[in-house]
């Protein structure tokens, strides 16, 4: 049986086990020898939430621990040899996977034959479309054997255990049907506690983060020192070839600087405008013009940034290239810092805008009417009174917005380029720490060499610097809004 | 008489408030200002309108493509030599004697004489390398068409469907092209005797990946993003739901919820393509799930749209004024049926909204499905979330840095299609905000 | 179709000695998107007095209050009809500047509202944009005579560079009325000034308004009618948009002529 199977076996005996509950307590009640202390609907849940939740967790368990032990099972037949080959191990394993799959389209005197030697178990796979990459060694062949044999053990214990808990757990909360039994209190804490699990995905998601980038990263910085990194000027990586232990240059400080010029040009961009924006649709604009205006700019909130990069690739990229950097011998790429940071900005236009509007609305409307009331101009007041008071905020609000440039990649990917230059020149080709994850996580993986673990020694640098962005924003942005309630 | 002395006496603060105020430079300064805001409007306004205009100009024409009819004559002699008609034997055995049944339907369709090799290769190149695939799954699909002739609708190449559209032009060197001016004589030809049109193209809508621009589509890519889409939408509504519930109705006011809120909120802001470094190293190098596969998009989508769905869920749920909770409680219904039978039915509104906008946000995530392999060349229909899939937009990024001119106008159609499914669900979110707006 | 119904008649009781008018209005009426505050009120407001609006809440004493200086604009939806005259001089014109009125009629509000800035910038404020000043020694004097005559200045002289948020409510209102002094207007418009203050501060900021009333026309709403009683010279009572009465102040509590004020004023509604 499949998960699935379980999973639907569980559902079953659980609805099963809500009827019978619901069905006994009614009974009880009528009997009429004491109170109920429950509804007949919460003796039901009873038994439900204790007939699936501990099945629940033990095929989780079950299933979290079976890779494991089969895993173990095929170290146990591989060779020495092979075991002793650290880079190569994994690849073993795969390749034993491969066998044990291809087993499992054999007939039984197929399995004769290759079990004697009369034909080559590839061949006999091929047959059956499974191909493999190089004769089966005996080791694999019997390794496989045995992986397959303790994949069908382990898979029948989970079927059993399952079973046997569900039906146990079933009957157990069906005799604890008492009137006394306080079913309503116990459903809710088992609710309760579910709703903390669900709350606290959250916060396993930033411990996944931190604790699968550092983990790798680490791995890298074994490798390569972490003043090679951090302080390199230099980046080329080369290419991971299999087993090659040569190593390329992993310089940060190219991809840093690139990051930070093409953010740098997104907010020139993007703040003035949204700023502006901002001021314009919550101090001047007439409530007709605001209806229209704000969903238009909050448009180009929700366009994904994979449209953004399309347009700089082919609009703004050229036009850049042709009418400026060409005609003033600048540069000759259609990839450069100027397109990257132009589009990112205008991408960026709408957070700022409406994080601004926010802010500035929330000041008081005493503070205003207390400057108008004085004979001051509108912009006087705005710029005198309401974005002073707004200050700490918008700057909140921009940080933000700079946390975004930074990690944002589908415009940069498609605008900015892949070299890594260290440049003042903003019509060059540069490239960014997102552009470079992007590069070095796609295609093959090897989770063994610096070409691969390089990214997440970046990744987790993006991390850092856009959670320090974020908090200090959020801190100051939440601060400010005390003020003022 | 010094200013301050002006200040003393009301008479005199008349005099000054009528002498200067400096009103002409307040105003023109104010003007200024008001200038400002109105350029900053304009430019963001603008810039939409140029994205929009530049992405449909360039797309609108993808929706039609170039078809060529011929009529083929199903000669037994070539398609089945050995008598067999069933479909096994046509989808077995030699693959060029439906090449040759194409090249024989083009040669007497356009009157090339037989000795003409290279006036025959010179149509062929105006075909899609499809053609003879197709002609053989038509027969497979109705074998009692051997032996019949029948009017078919080929594909032209991407190429020469640019060259109609006009977007590859006559007019510039004949080097710079690869449309030559022997296949503009073939082409005007086949025109005149009406065999080749513009036809709506469906294939666009239900194509898979592949090289040949004629016959690429997002069909396979929206299916693929469909089964993240009902991933991310079964777990993230109930898991973001329930957490804020918890966070909201529940959890004592202390450091740990606090630090909780921060965290929410960081994670809203944290950049996606980190989320799917956190799938690749969890959920394909950790677990085994395997690459590609929808499933896994829909788990890191899930993990990127869970913030935006506990922010907007916990809104909601704190614009339930608290007499609805007293009421609940002071009739003696517990905490939690309160919470479940009365806050959570008046937050559904607000919780669908939340919902719907995270959910338009994880349909044009890119780069977090580019880390979890999911720019796969994917030519068929992934049956199951386990399949090898591609999603819309990373479809999109994968025609975008392809340099064929037929490709840039499919990538404007595919963002074109994006961009309707996000107006279709954004106005969704719209709609219902409107519908249930309640005012305490 | 318009049955009018009939004028409302304002009872007026003159003064023995009138001053010379320094502010007139003649059937101003304000309508906020659909809903009609005032019904058209008229009323003369002498020069160097204090005038104090009464009448219980959502009567239209601060609608009023606000169309004398025009910060009724700031409110989106609003409509003013009617003549007001400063000086003669029509405040609705559209010649008229707004900024340049507004200098001249000042206005303290129901909560005080010090800018986020220092004490000393928050009263500077109103002198630097108009430039009132012509040196810094000048600001300077300005400021510190803008305190005093707000009777604040010996309590904050030794930290005028700290927060004017930091001040406590009553100082904060004085504050507030200094700053307002600042750009030296002719007229001081409030309203209720005292209704967030605590019972000291309010005493002090009546005794202000006492002083100020020789130098300046000064027009107060408020709730209270013991502060009317205590402060004005004048009194107008209004009532569901309408001005009802208006007269000497000693005269509309001790003998009001419409029922409905006595009963304002006993208590029986309000």
């Amino acid at each position: 049986m499949g998960p699935l199977w379980l999973l639907a076996l569980i559902a079953g005996l659980s609805l099963f086990g809500f009827a019978i509950g619901r069905w006994k307590s009614v009974a009880l009640a009528r009997e009429g020898r004491q109170p109920m202390a429950a509804r007949p609907a919460h003796y039901g849940s009873f038994v439900l939430v204790w007939t699936a939740i501990p099945a629940v967790i033990v095929l989780i368990l079950l299933s979290i621990g079976r890779p494991y032990i089969a895993d173990h099972a095929v170290r146990a037949h591989l060779p020495d040899n092979v075991l002793a080959d650290e880079t190569n191990l994994s690849l073993a394993i795969a390749n034993v996977e491969q066998v044990a799959n291809g087993l499992k389209t054999v007939t039984p005197d197929e399995m004769q034959n290759i079990k004697i030697g009369v034909v080559t178990a590839r061949s006999v796979f091929a047959k059956h479309g499974v191909p493999l990459a190089g004769d089966v060694e005996p080791y694999q062949l019997a390794a496989a054997i045995s992986l397959n044999a303790i994949r069908a053990t382990l898979s029948d214990i989970t079927d059993v255990t399952v079973s046997l808990v569900t039906a146990l757990c079933l009957v157990f909360a069906f005799i604890r049907i008492k009137p006394r039994l306080r079913a309503r209190t116990a459903v809710e804490r088992v609710i309760l506690v579910l709703l903390i699990l669900a709350s606290s995905v959250a916060v396993l998601t930033t411990i996944g983060i931190v604790l699968s980038m550092l983990f790798q990263a680490l791995h890298f910085f074994s490798m390569v020192s972490p003043a090679n990194f951090f302080l390199g000027t230099v980046w080329d990586p080369r290419f991971a070839a299999a087993g090659s232990q040569e190593s390329g240059q992993f310089g940060f400080l190219p991809l840093a600087w690139g990051t930070l010029f093409i953010s740098f040009f997104a907010m020139l961009v993007a703040v003035p405008v949204g700023l502006f924006s901002a001021i314009y649709m919550s101090e001047y604009a007439s409530s007709r013009v605001r209806s229209v205006a704000k969903p238009l700019l909050e448009i180009l909130a929700g366009i994904p940034t994979i449209v953004y990069g399309f347009f700089a690739l082919t609009t703004v990229g050229p036009a850049i290239r042709d009418y400026v950097a060409v005609p003033f011998g600048l540069g000759t790429s259609g990839n450069n810092v100027i397109t990257a940071g132009l589009v990112m900005g205008i991408m960026l236009i709408p957070y700022v805008s409406s994080l601004s509007d926010d802010i500035i609305t929330a000041v008081p409307r005493a503070l205003r009417d207390g400057s108008l009331g004085l004979g001051a101009t509108r912009s006087e007041t705005v710029k005198q009174v309401v974005l002073p008071a707004a200050l700490p905020g918008i700057v909140g609000a921009i940080l933000l917005a700079a946390s975004r440039a930074i990690g944002e990649t589908m415009i940069v990917v498609l605008a900015a380029g892949v070299a890594a230059n260290m440049s003042l020149n903003p019509f060059t080709e540069m490239t960014t720490i997102t552009v470079k994850i992007v590069n070095q996580l796609t295609g093959d993986l090897e989770f063994t060499s610096p070409q691969t673990l390089v990214a997440f020694a970046l990744g987790i640098t993006l991390f850092v610097a856009t959670l320090a962005l974020n908090v200090l924003a959020l801190t100051i942005v939440r601060k400010y809004r005390e003020q003022y309630e | 008489m010094t200013a301050t002395l002006s200040h003393n006496t009301p008479e005199q603060a008349l005099i000054v408030s009528h002498i200067d105020l400096g009103l002409q430079r307040r105003y023109r300064s104010e003007r200024r200002f008001r200038a400002y805001g109105i350029a900053a409007l304009t430019f963001g306004i603008l810039c939409l309108v140029l994205l929009f205009s530049s992405i449909i100009s360039r797309g609108y024409t993808a929706f039609e493509q170039t078809r060529i009819t011929l009529k083929v004559d199903f000669d037994p002699a070539i398609v089945a030599p050995d008598g067999n008609r069933s479909a096994e034997a046509i989808m077995g055995g030699d693959a060029f004697r439906f090449d040759d049944l194409f090249s024989a339907t083009v040669q007497k369709s356009l009157e090339i004489s037989p000795d003409d090799e290279d006036g025959l290769y010179d149509a062929l190149d105006l075909f899609s390398k499809g053609s003879s695939p197709m002609l053989r799954q038509m027969l497979a699909q109705d074998p009692a068409l051997i032996g019949t002739t029948k009017d078919v609708e080929f594909y032209a190449t991407g190429d020469v469907d640019s060259f109609v559209k006009g977007s590859i032009r006559a007019d510039i060197p004949e080097s710079q092209r690869n449309i030559k001016d022997k296949h503009i004589v073939l082409i005007t030809k086949l025109k005149d005797s009406g065999a080749l049109h513009l036809a709506f193209n469906t294939g666009l809508f239900t194509f898979g990946a592949s090289t040949r621009p004629e016959v690429a589509g997002v069909g396979v890519a929206a299916i693929g993003s469909l089964y993240m889409m009902l991933v991310v939408l079964s777990l993230s509504l109930p898991l973001g739901v329930a957490g804020s519930i918890y966070l909201e109705e529940f959890a004592p006011k202390n450091r740990w919820t606090d630090l909780i809120e921060v965290n929410i909120n960081n994670l809203a802001a944290v950049p996606s393509i980190v989320y799917g470094m956190l799938g690749l190293a969890v959920f394909i190098n950790f677990a085994h799930l395997p690459r590609s596969a929808s499933l896994v998009g829909g788990l890191v989508l899930t993990l990127t749209t869970l913030p935006t769905v506990i922010i907007s869920t916990r809104a909601a749920l704190k614009a339930v004024p608290p007499s609805i909770r007293d009421a609940g409680l002071g009739i003696g219904a517990s905490k939690m049926q309160t919470v479940f039978h009365h806050v959570l039915p008046l937050a559904v509104p607000g919780i669908l909204t939340g919902t719907i906008i995270g959910l338009a946000h994880a349909l044009g995530e890119t780069a977090p499905l580019l880390m979890i392999g999911m720019k796969a060349f994917v030519v068929d229909y992934p049956a199951t979330p386990l399949d090898p899939a591609t999603s819309l937009p990373t479809q999109i990024y994968m025609w975008a840095t392809e340099p064929e001119r037929a490709f840039i106008e499919r990538t404007s159609a595919a963002i074109m299609v994006l961009l309707a499914f996000l107006l279709a669900m954004n106005s969704c979110a719209v709609l219902l905000r409107r519908m249930f707006e309640r005012r305490w | 179709m318009s049955s009018s119904p009939a004028p409302f008649q304002t009872i007026r009781t003159p003064d023995a000695s009138p001053r010379p008018t320094k502010i007139h209005a003649d059937g101003v009426k304000v309508i906020y998107g659909t809903k009609q505050a005032l019904h058209g009120v008229s009323i003369d407001i002498g020069e160097k007095s204090v005038t104090a609006f009464i009448g219980p809440s959502g009567c239209g004493k601060s609608t009023f209050l606000r169309c004398i200086n025009r910060m009724n604009d700031t409110i989106v939806g609003a409509r003013v009809e009617g003549k007001i005259t400063l000086d003669g001089e029509d405040i609705y014109n559209t010649d008229l500047d707004v900024v340049e009125l507004r200098a001249r009629v000042g206005m303290v509000f129901q909560k005080p509202n010090p800018f986020p800035k220092s004490i000393f910038d928050n009263v500077a404020y109103g002198p630097r944009i108009h430039g009132l000043a012509k040196s810094k020694a000048d600001l300077e004097e300005i400021v510190v005579t803008s305190l005093q005559k707000a009777s604040l200045y010996n309590e904050v002289k030794d930290r005028l560079q700290e927060p004017g948020t930091g001040l406590s409510g009553g100082q904060q209102q004085r504050l507030c009325i200094a700053r307002a002094i600042a750009v030296s207007p002719e007229v001081i418009l409030m309203d209720e000034p005292c209704s967030a203050l605590d019972p000291i501060a309010t005493a002090k900021v009546e005794e202000l308004i006492d002083e100020l009333r020789t130098n300046y026309t000064i027009v107060i709403v408020t709730h209270s009618m013991q502060q009317a009683a205590r402060v004005s010279q004048r009194t107008a009572f209004f009532h569901l948009g309408h001005l009802v009465e208006e007269g000497p102040t000693d005269h509309i509590f001790t003998n009001p002529l419409e029922q409905r004020t006595q009963d304002y004023i006993t208590g029986r509604f309000g």
